[in-house]
């Protein structure tokens, strides 16, 4: 059991980090989550691993406990009317109003790129004059992204939303596991992302995809990265939110039900 | 209602497919074998088929191309749920008409995605 003092002082590191709203009181939630990250670092319990967060500061572990504590499910085609739209109308148009320029989209919070990789899917099949894009995934989480970036996945992740169509089409048998084709994985690029910093650097993007992030954000941090996002729409861009997820007022709500939002 | 036909040798696999099936909202039928399978379809051709490959006697790409020469024979969907896990026989059953394809060991939820991706079950909010 991990005692409360101890839970609270996780639930404000994670806020205090990465902007995340974790109850204190779902220690239940708090165990489960926090157990696979004890028991890597050697840990005989997750009380040891906030014990040891309180008594000594390590940053390395401290990362390790918030990233373990964000949600992370996913899914390839994960809402797949939201795919479909993007495909048969958002896509061609954004390639058709850049004339040629490269399209710039951003997978925010892509957690192991199931997201993302659906997308490239999508692009591949696009007629080559659409384009070219330029895909970027991002996530606060380094285990997340060694597993994008190495786009092997369990029999059971690429039985989640994606059609055996796409699967005969873009993976190989890899001892249990499946892995996706160097032309798919190609086409993303991946970094590193904390939400709550300055995301001016990375410029401007013609569609953004934040889904089922800012649903685990305490209010603060919703309102902060509801600007950083804003902000980072090109003139005319897109911004895809998860379908629990909800917006603030300076956003353009397209169709609502699928989380399409345009800046106002 | 929709209705759905489950064709696997195993009483066991049967039994979860029914259950599965039933809990999302299906009709459910079931099926030993080949044989058996094609006197279902004579009679009344389900929506769907989850269909296993196999099997004694007629494996399952042999009821599936019965399944399409026949009358009414393009009608159901037909998902296949093989223990087969290699892309190479994922592929042969696609190219045989099958419309999507399954992996054991599956759950629920595995299969309502499927239903959904064919077109066969309401998209529920995530
Ligand atoms: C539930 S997953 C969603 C993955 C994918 N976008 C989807 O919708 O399927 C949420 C992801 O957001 C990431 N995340 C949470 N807080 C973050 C933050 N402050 N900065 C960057 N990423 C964050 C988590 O690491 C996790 O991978």
């Amino acid at each position: 059991m991990i005692e409360a003092p101890d839970r609270a002082y996780l639930a404000a590191l994670c806020l205090a980090r990465a902007g995340l709203r974790v109850d204190p009181e779902k220690s239940y939630l708090i165990e489960s989550r926090l157990a696979p990250v004890a028991r890597r670092e050697g840990f005989v319990s997750p009380q040891g691993l906030v014990g040891a967060l309180r008594g000594r500061s390590d940053d390395r572990l401290a990362w390790a406990a918030v990233e373990a504590m964000a949600m992370s499910d996913t899914e390839f085609f994960r809402d797949r009317p939201v795919f479909d739209r993007l495909s048969a109308e958002i896509l061609p148009e954004l390639a058709r109003s850049r004339g040629g320029a490269p399209v710039r989209v951003w997978s925010v919070g892509c957690g192991t790129g199931q997201e993302v990789y659906s997308l490239a899917m999508i692009l591949a099949d696009l007629p080559a004059s659409a384009g070219p894009w330029d895909l970027l995934g991002s996530d606060l989480s380094e285990r997340n992204l060694e597993k994008a970036q190495a786009g092997l996945y369990s029999q059971f992740e690429v039985q989640r939303g994606l059609p055996a169509r796409a699967l005969v089409r873009h993976f190989e048998k890899k001892g249990e596991g499946f892995a996706l084709s160097p032309q798919i994985r190609q086409m993303v690029r991946w970094r590193r992302v904390n939400l709550l910093d300055d995301l001016s650097s990375f410029g401007r993007f013609d569609l953004v995809l934040c889904r089922n992030v800012l649903s685990g954000l305490a209010p603060e941090a919703h309102t902060r990265v509801r600007t950083s996002l804003m902000q980072a729409l090109a003139p005319g861009g897109r911004l895809v939110i998860g379908l629990r997820d909800t917006l603030g007022g300076s956003f353009k709500a397209l169709a609502p039900g699928l989380g399409l939002y345009a800046a106002a | 209602m929709k209705t759905c036909l489950v064709v696997d040798d195993s009483p066991v696999i049967r039994k979860v497919s029914r259950r599965i099936l039933e809990d999302l909202g299906f009709e459910v039928a079931e099926a030993a074998n080949g044989v058996a399978a094609m006197a279902w379809c004579d009679a009344m051709m389900p929506d769907v088929i989850l269909l296993d490959w196999r099997m004694p006697e007629m494996d399952g790409l042999e009821v599936l191309r019965r399944v399409r020469a026949s009358r009414g024979g393009s009608v159901p969907q037909v998902i296949f749920c093989s223990g087969e896990t290699e892309i190479e026989r994922i592929r042969e059953a696609l190219e045989a008409g099958a419309d999507e394809y399954i992996m054991k060991p599956f759950d629920g939820a595995i299969v309502a995605g499927k239903l959904q991706s064919l077109g066969l079950l309401q998209v529920r909010a995530a």
